[in-house]
């Protein structure tokens, strides 16, 4: 893999449930470093688009390479690549019967195979950076939803990935945990990781964003930097939808 | 209409809150106390009247343990000798059922359609087919072979010769009847691993989807997933049924004493044929019975209060 390669690189996807077309000829590039935020009505394909990304879903037709791995149903690199990809969901899905600091290296324990003095140091540091060290030996029905996902990102932290996804990660959180979570994803975004958000949280996308990405109906509607983005929409069907979430 | 039902119902819970308290009884309890004692009143006359039966209680105790003379000290006899061998049984026997349980469970929920198909007709069959009947081709079609197959009456055997056998003694009691045990245990784990299995299949299908998810993004394979993941929310969530279904493991071990097995069951069918104490012995056994299972169900109450917080 040359450095200039992107890493993300999404050509022509189709994704079918049934009858139901979730995407529809998605092409979509994300350079290493890179910031992208996903935005659009929902059910509008944002989510199927990022799970794709990682495996979770797999699209049914066009061609998908992440991190120099080609991406499909059943490739025996799935897991290899979920190590470089880290993801992390609305409803949080920590182990609930894990303390947070288990949470944390249980994935580099089992998968990476790291010690287990190391995987904690590690993990400390890394609940340092999500600004809750003090919480380590508690399980996460202790916590509040704003730290819940913060553990969540720390978890995905600690594999050391490449590039992170983020599918809501606020949108199950009550109002005033909102910007601790997004204090730390911005936190992550100058420290130069590549990121693909999925989020409505139009502040926290015109600060980080290299890149919008606007979807509805499962295609791609519109693709440009957040300057040109939020002032001037080139398409009408975008510009409704950043008049009704931007109104408020 | 509705509000009035609601009234009464808080009236009633109310009442029923302080009752709790203060244990007051009711016209109605008295009523039925009442007859409850002329119902017991009515069977005993029977019982001494009508079947001149005479009890003899006293001979009761001395089944339980007697002194012998030769070693001067207490020894167990019958009815403990058989309680003792069903407590043996049922721990044994719950052990294995719950290893085979998991492990049908797991099968259960395979994504292989021949893994799935097999254990559901191993769930199926047992479930389907009453247990006396499954005791039964279990002991004369695979135990016989099994016990002959590993030669584990020969092994026994040298075993019962031997003269340091105290710590096999002790787990396994006499070393002659070794196979019988082992017959009756792997019938009881064979039978109950059905149930259990089912068990853990619901408590592996209760744990969310988000959870398989979160496992897999982070790069686990899927036996990892399934070990540090899946099973041990599962486990903890099936603690109150698989409690119960271990109360039923002791309960059912009754039933292997029609194959021979000298556990309690047996054991008071020895002594009701030798002494006639019909009664008497029976309702010993029932207590026995009845202590032991009520007393697991007063433990797993116990420790089912802690591990709920911790699961939630």
């Amino acid at each position: 893999m040359s450095d200039n390669a992107p890493t993300i690189q999404a050509t022509h996807l189709d994704k079918f449930y049934g009858k139901f077309q979730a995407l529809k000829n998605v092409s979509l590039s994300v350079q290493p470093g890179e910031r992208v935020v996903i935005c659009g009505p929902s059910g509008s394909g944002k989510s199927t688009l990022i799970r794709c990304i990682n495996g979770l879903e797999s699209h049914d037709a066009g061609k998908l390479v992440v991190d120099g791995i080609e991406v499909f149903e059943g490739s025996p690199n799935l897991r290899q690549l979920r190590q470089e990809v880290g993801m992390v969901f609305q409803q949080f899905n920590l182990f609930p019967h894990l303390t947070v600091l288990e949470n944390l290296t249980i994935g580099p324990i089992r998968v990476r195979k790291i010690p287990k003095a190391e995987a904690e140091a590690s993990a400390r540091k890394y609940l340092e950076r999500v600004r809750i060290p003090e919480q380590a030996d508690k399980y996460p029905s202790q916590l509040s939803g704003g730290q819940q996902q913060r553990v969540a990102i720390a978890r995905s932290l600690c594999m050391e990935t490449r590039v992170l996804l983020f599918d809501e990660p606020t949108s199950a959180l009550d109002p005033e945990m909102i910007n601790e979570v997004l204090d730390v994803m911005v936190d992550l975004a100058e420290s130069g990781m590549t990121m693909v958000c999925v989020t409505h949280e139009m502040g926290f996308a015109r600060k980080v964003a290299d890149t919008m990405v606007f979807m509805d109906n499962g295609e791609i509607i519109e693709t440009g930097p957040p300057s040109q983005f939020f002032t001037q929409p080139k398409t009408e069907r975008c510009r409704a939808f950043l008049e009704q979430i931007l109104v408020h | 209409m509705q509000k009035r039902l609601g009234l009464s119902l808080n009236a009633f819970a109310l009442q029923k809150r302080m009752q709790n308290r203060r244990f007051k009884l009711h016209w109605l309890d008295w009523v039925l106390l009442i007859g409850l004692t002329a119902l017991v009143v009515y069977v005993w006359q029977r019982i001494g009247g009508a079947l001149n039966y005479s009890w003899r209680w006293e001979i009761i105790p001395n089944y339980i343990v007697r002194w012998h003379t030769e070693k001067e000290q207490w020894v167990p006899n019958l009815l403990l000798q058989g309680l003792i061998t069903t407590i043996r049984i049922s721990i044994y026997a719950s052990v294995l059922a719950l290893i085979l349980g998991v492990i049908l469970g797991v099968a259960r929920c395979s994504k292989n359609l021949a893994v799935r198909m097999l254990s559901r007709t191993y769930l199926e069959l047992l479930r389907n087919i009453p247990p006396v009947v499954v005791v039964f081709i279990f002991f004369f079609f695979l135990s016989e072979q099994l016990v002959a197959a590993f030669n584990i009456e020969g092994w026994a055997r040298g075993i019962a010769r031997q003269e340091d056998k105290a710590v096999w003694e002790f787990f396994f009691g006499d070393m002659r009847r070794f196979p019988s045990l082992v017959s009756g245990v792997v019938v009881l784990a064979l039978f109950e691993s059905a149930f259990v299995g089912e068990i853990v299949r619901a408590g592996i299908q209760s744990v969310g989807k988000g959870q398989h998810e979160a496992a897999q993004s982070i790069g686990m394979t899927k036996t990892d997933q399934l070990r540090f993941i899946v099973l041990p929310q599962a486990l903890n969530k099936v603690v109150p049924p698989m409690a119960n279904q271990f109360i039923s493991l002791v309960k059912d071990s009754s039933i292997i004493s029609l194959i021979s097995v000298q556990e309690l069951t047996f054991k008071t069918v020895e002594l009701v044929a030798s002494t006639r104490a019909i009664f008497e012995a029976w309702i010993t056994t029932a207590a026995m019975y009845f202590l032991i299972c009520f007393g697991l169900s007063l433990l797993f109450r116990r420790l089912e209060k802690p591990n709920q917080t911790a699961a939630t």
